[in-house]
């Protein structure tokens, strides 16, 4: 018997953009309230499995055409990116560094190369989580 | 003014620890399936909702923290859980529980039927 997911389905397009909304605000919070990169990255990993609950393997590579094992690399050469361009102004590997910029809708904004590297955690644990969900998921 | 604040704080913090005291012994007592769940998904959703009520409430006019998330959460719980709720019931429905012997009426298996005549 054919069943019919309309009610998960519906649900699951109101619901995927409160969960990632949530996921970023979490990111971007983490430097001053609990949160960064790591919750932030399972939680937008957990909105996307719950899109792969409610429809399909290839709905979903339709929607978000991603390969997640790309997205895993370029978290890693965010994280090695910040970490090496400290070495550029003479400074230890890893030296993060921050200043206040005054930005056209922000108003005075400190702006941390920490988030970078967190930008790197983050696309690594969607990455990894991702393709180990759908790796088990594909297995049939 | 803050007197009456705490007893409104207050009652919505009991009466969502008793509504959820109240889906605990429902999932206890209730003799199938479809009734547990009915009681689970109802009971402990309003209740849930009532104490982050009384969280935000006393977040904001005792403390004046306007707290977004706990707002978000009441949203989300109130649209989740009862879609929870329903796919639990409809996942045992089609593995087959039984519902409780006094039940008089299952209209779902008569459409069942229906559906492999015209089919």
């Amino acid at each position: 018997m054919k069943t019919n997911d309309v009610i998960l389905q519906t649900v699951t397009k109101v619901t995927v953009f409160i969960i990632i909304l949530f996921s970023l605000r979490l990111f971007f919070s983490g430097h001053y309230t609990p949160g960064g990169g790591f919750i932030g990255g399972l939680m937008t990993a957990g909105a996307l499995v719950l899109l792969l609950l409610a429809f399909d393997l290839k709905t979903v590579a339709n929607i978000l055409p991603i390969d997640y094992k790309i997205v895993t690399a370029i978290g890693l050469l965010f994280a090695i990116g910040t970490a090496a361009g400290a070495l550029l102004f003479n400074v230890p590997f890893l030296t993060h560094a921050f200043d206040y910029f005054t930005l056209p809708i922000l108003g005075k904004t400190s702006l941390h190369t920490a988030v970078l590297f967190d930008t790197g955690v983050y696309l690594v644990v969607v990455g990894v989580t991702m393709t180990i969900i759908q790796t088990i998921g594909v297995s049939d | 003014m803050t007197e009456i604040v705490n007893y409104i704080i207050g009652f919505f913090l009991l009466a969502g620890g008793f509504l959820s005291l109240v889906a605990s012994f429902g999932v206890l007592r209730l003799p199938d399936v479809y009734t547990r769940n009915h009681a689970a998904s109802k009971s402990a959703t309003l209740g849930i909702m009532c104490i982050l009520l009384g969280t935000f409430l006393y977040f904001y006019i005792v403390h004046g923290i306007f707290n977004s998330k706990v707002l978000l959460a009441i949203v989300f719980i109130f649209v989740t859980a009862p879609v929870g709720g329903h796919l639990i019931a409809r996942a045992a429905y089609h593995s087959g529980a039984k519902l409780w012997d006094k039940s008089v009426r299952d209209d779902l298996k008569d459409k069942e039927k229906y559906d492999r005549q015209h089919s």
